[in-house]
């Protein structure tokens, strides 16, 4: 499926306004992300058609589901969706196999034994099929409420904070198979959460949602190195580069990463060659030259262009640079932003000191 | 020992628990389920006329039930016109009697049970395909089952116990509207203690084990009135 969401919604509760405007493609993961109270979970709603926006236009993959103007609401049980609460949700009467027949037995288009089975290994849970939801630990009824979502063969996946309720390991647990499922699926998948990890380790497109509004939206490096988003003067803010594995050199136990501009040396990591992965780059980590260092013991010096460039007034600059396609943040002091005369459109190097993986 | 028109009284008393608890269960269900769920305003007002036969004395109510099923009552006279001739003092009117007095017990628990269930089981199930008719059999209803349990129970014993309705609109027919509750006062009327005794221990014994039944084996709360 290739063809864009359009999703428009506006809905007044008197103390909260939802006012949405969107366009979004029909593929990868799309992260809706905002504190709790900017209506990202009212959004995902309104396009599950839990909760019926008085004005609203909704269409996926072609068909419209949602038009107030000709009076069209499909109820949910009509859309073809799947959806995952940020409880599991599962049916406490049922076992986890029934849980996964529920809605199998109400759908005309049914999946083969393949995929079904194919299902159950990706989420790691053929063997609790008897069990009951009460004796299933958390992560394990969310894999299988995701399980229960994905066996409908759903034109679209919408996952409402997924992993909120679960503590640290859980999440640990969950992660994996959420990235495995990301390269596994053809369908759009819409994902509610308020954590910057979930963003940076499985966000194509990234929504940010404040106030009932959608504050900024697009690619995730694009979005996340935005100047006018709050993200980025963060401590901890980052931008996500897509690269694929090119090399190892086993000697330095380093590998090589290729992305759209660039090489990076990485230390070394367990995979095959052409294997894609996500590089998480700190702001903090980057630092910038007005030439290239010729003596300098950090391996990623690249060639960028200054296209953003802020000051927060307490001593911190923020840079917004290009590197070949890719986005890039640098938070630097200001006193070297003024020293080294930095302006929109230079041309200068940056130094990265340190990268992460994030699959 | 029980005469045998002590065991038609038994008899006739359980045939209109049954008939009246499968009727409230009927009615009932769909009354509770709206109540559970609506925003109406009227649901205050539903609410307390449903609550009212908990208060209000049965011979009040079997008054007034007389008076609108009896030939120049309101009810009376669409019953009439329809050819069911008149309610009172008969088998039917008994029933519907037993109905309205007991209803508050099938309807309370049943309503805390669906309300209890909350709304994400129903929107999972909407997510899964399944109409809210099929929610209501495939996942309310089961998730339900002990305030169905405890409904029936209720419902059932309570119209067994009943007296004061019974005797303003049923009368003391034998074999028609004469049940064991009435049966124990003629008895006691005609001083007939040891009679009285037989059927009175019978009832005691029935209704014991069935609360015994409801509150360590179903492990209900002993709390019937849920006045919200």
């Amino acid at each position: 499926m290739t063809q864009p969401i359009i999703a428009c919604f506006k809905l007044d509760y008197g103390n909260f306004i939802l006012n949405i405007d969107l366009q979004l493609p029909g593929t990868g993961i799309t992260v809706l992300f905002g504190h709790s109270g900017s209506g990202k979970t009212t959004l995902l709603r309104c396009i599950a058609g839990l909760q019926h926006a008085q004005q609203g236009f909704l269409e996926i993959n072609g068909k419209v589901w949602q038009d107030s103007e000709l009076n069209l609401f499909l109820p949910t049980h009509k859309r073809p969706l799947g959806y995952v609460f940020q409880e599991a949700n599962l049916f406490p009467h049922l076992t986890v196999a029934g849980n996964l027949q529920f809605g199998l037995k109400r759908i005309a288009k049914k999946p083969g034994t393949i995929d079904l089975q194919h299902i159950l290994e990706l989420l790691g849970i053929e063997n609790l099929l008897k069990r009951m939801p009460d004796r299933l630990s958390g992560g394990e009824r969310q894999r299988v409420a995701i399980a229960r979502a994905l066996a409908l063969n759903p034109e679209i996946l919408l996952m409402d904070e997924p992993l909120a309720s679960l503590d640290f390991k859980r999440k640990q647990e969950i992660l994996p198979f959420l990235s495995r499922l990301h390269q596994a699926l053809n369908i759009p998948v819409l994902y509610v959460t308020h954590s910057q990890q979930e963003v940076a380790q499985l966000a194509d497109t990234l929504v940010i949602l404040e106030g009932g509004k959608a504050f900024a939206s697009g690619p995730l490096s694009e979005t996340l190195s935005r100047l006018d988003v709050p993200l980025a003067q963060n401590w901890d803010a980052s931008t996500v580069w897509p690269v694929s594995l090119i090399e190892h050199e086993t000697d330095y136990h380093l590998t090589r990463v290729a992305f759209d501009g660039g090489i990076l040396s990485l230390p070394m990591i367990d995979a095959a060659i052409g294997t894609l992965l996500r590089v998480q780059i700190y702001a903090r980590d980057v630092s910038i030259a007005l030439e290239a260092p010729t003596a300098t013991s950090i391996l990623n010096v690249l060639p960028a262009t200054i296209t953003g460039l802020t000051d927060d007034r307490g001593g911190q600059s923020v840079v917004r640079l290009k590197v070949g396609t890719q986005s890039l943040l640098a938070h630097i002091t200001h006193k070297s932003a003024v020293l080294l005369n930095l302006n929109l459109g230079l041309v200068v190097y940056v130094q990265i000191k340190g990268t992460s993986i994030l699959n | 020992m029980l005469a045998t028109a002590d065991l038609d009284a038994l008899f006739l008393t359980f045939k209109v628990a049954s008939i009246s608890t499968i009727l409230m269960l009927l009615f009932g269900t769909p009354l509770a389920w709206w109540l559970a769920r609506t925003t109406c305003p009227w649901k205050g007002f539903i609410n307390a006329i449903v609550a009212l036969p908990l208060v209000l004395p049965p011979t009040v109510l079997g008054f007034y039930l007389l008076v609108f099923m009896g030939p120049v009552g309101l009810i009376g006279e669409l019953t009439t016109w329809v050819g069911l001739g008149t309610l009172p003092f008969t088998f039917a009117g008994l029933v519907v009697a037993s109905v309205l007095y007991s209803m508050p017990f099938v309807v309370q628990p049943l309503q805390a049970a669906f309300t209890s269930i909350g709304e994400h089981p129903l929107e999972a199930a909407a997510t899964l395909r399944a109409s809210p008719l099929d929610t209501f059999f495939s996942v309310v209803i089961p998730l339900a089952k002990p305030g169905f349990l405890t409904a029936t129970i209720l419902g059932f014993t309570h119209t067994v116990g009943e007296f004061g309705v019974v005797l303003m609109i049923g009368g003391n027919i034998p074999d028609k509207t004469r049940v064991v509750s009435v049966q124990i006062y003629n008895h006691v009327e005609a001083l007939e203690y040891n009679e009285a005794h037989w059927l009175a221990g019978c009832l005691l014994l029935f209704s014991f084990t069935v609360l015994l039944i409801l509150y360590t084996v179903l492990k209900t709360q002993p709390n019937v009135q849920q006045l919200k």
